[in-house]
């Protein structure tokens, strides 16, 4: 892997072509800060390793996800540069995240640009639909992975360029798991659960109901027909979230959809205000933000 | 399976570390993992492993420090220890719950030669 930017896989695509970077993995970016750690005379409390004299333990004491966290924060200072309001929607497979978009990209056209990143381990299917309601998309295939990260979403940022006071929605890869731990610089996660699923989802999968700000319950108008229970549902998304909202709504039928329209616009109005208040400088434009040199 | 993410940047911080001490092997990896980080420490265990291989890091010690979750609890004004998300206060048994500690996920310290 490359270390200093972290591109893990050689799998990842962006609208169907590999991503290469412009750097070469030779790296001489002078890692070398001068600073030295601490060093211990002696092996960690734990040490299982068998330990000689010429050992030394040092700490290190350094978030896991710190490269994906500085990365989404560079997402977030060019959204919030460039006011716009972005989320992550994250859900299972077949929830109805992308009929939800297109429907709201339908509501919201001419009067509100949305771009969309497209996440899904193969196809441009999504990307596809999208494309077809005439507003912009990008499709990261993710190969094997499992979610976006915050340097896939950088990149494709960069293939496409949203303009200032739009709305970027990500889709994310439809996994209930993964995404939950990585932050992309979004505003917001939204958790999309569709009533064919079950009330107990945000029990089973508390992670990413604890991620999340927003819960759309989907399909609503199946629940006529179903035994789903949708307060019982509610509540279990406020037992592992007490902070969530959440919204009733049916992307088929468009019952409920015109208060996601209004919190959608709501958020967009926010961010819009933040860059004109604009307090805020954004580093790299480029927006490779290879750690060290996507520093501002 | 995202512990496979996680595994490639312990090893990116691994080997980062590594260059600035002049390490040429690192023998043992200590790391602390909330248990509520959503993090499953034996699919870790393996991806590690696997990653490591071919690196300087190849057959190191993976030493994981497991932290105990902590969720305020809004009936009790208190702090109270959980298992998982969503579970009731043990003191109370009320469901109003938010988690203020045990998700962590950092790499401690590391032995290297």
């Amino acid at each position: 892997m490359c270390t200093t930017c972290g591109c893990g896989t050689d799998q990842v695509t962006i609208d169907g072509h590999g991503h290469h970077h412009h750097h070469d993995h030779d790296h001489g970016h002078g890692h070398d800060h001068g600073h030295h750690h601490h060093h211990h005379g002696e092996g960690p409390s734990h040490s299982h390793a068998a330990s000689t004299p010429a050992d030394r333990a040092v700490a290190v004491e350094q978030a896991i996800l710190a490269k994906n966290d500085a990365e989404a924060n560079a997402n977030r200072r060019l959204f919030t540069a460039k006011g716009i309001f972005a989320l992550n929607l994250v859900s299972s497979p077949g929830s109805g995240k992308t009929t939800l978009l297109v429907e709201t990209i339908k509501r919201l056209a001419g009067d509100l640009p949305i771009t969309v990143i497209e996440g899904d381990q193969q196809t441009s299917n999504d990307a596809d639909r999208i494309r077809a309601t005439g507003a912009r998309a990008v499709q990261v295939n993710t190969g094997k992975g499992c979610h976006l990260d915050a340097h896939m979403v950088g990149h494709a940022l960069e293939a496409l360029a949203p303009r200032e006071d739009s709305i970027v929605m990500i889709e994310n890869v439809g996994n209930l798991v993964c995404p939950s731990a990585f932050d992309l610089g979004e505003a917001h996660k939204v958790v999309v659960l569709s009533v064919t699923e079950g009330e107990d989802k945000p029990l089973k999968y508390p992670d990413m109901f604890a991620a999340a700000d927003l819960m759309l319950l989907n399909k609503c108008d199946l629940l006529p027909h179903l035994a789903f229970d949708a307060a019982l549902c509610e509540a279990n998304a406020r037992r592992v979230n007490p902070a969530i909202e959440v919204l009733r709504v049916s992307a088929t039928t468009g019952e409920g959809l015109d208060k996601w329209i209004d919190w959608v616009r709501g958020g967009a109005r926010e961010a819009r205000g933040r860059r004109i208040r604009g307090t805020v400088g954004v580093g790299c434009g480029a927006v490779c933000t290879c750690a060290e040199s996507g520093k501002p | 399976m995202h512990e496979m993410s996680i595994a490639e940047s312990v090893l990116g911080i691994v080997e980062e570390t590594a260059r600035r001490e002049g390490f040429t092997r690192v023998k043992e990896v200590r790391l602390e993992i909330g248990r509520l980080a959503a993090v499953e420490i034996e699919a870790l265990r393996f991806c590690f492993d696997a990653v490591v291989r071919g690196s300087l890091a190849e057959g190191a010690a993976l030493a994981i420090d497991e932290t105990p979750g902590t969720a305020w609890c809004f009936g009790c004004s208190r702090s109270v220890p959980v298992e998982a998300r969503g579970d009731l206060c043990p003191a109370c048994g009320g469901a109003r719950l938010q988690v203020n500690g045990g998700t962590e996920m950092r790499v401690k310290d590391l032995l290297g030669t």
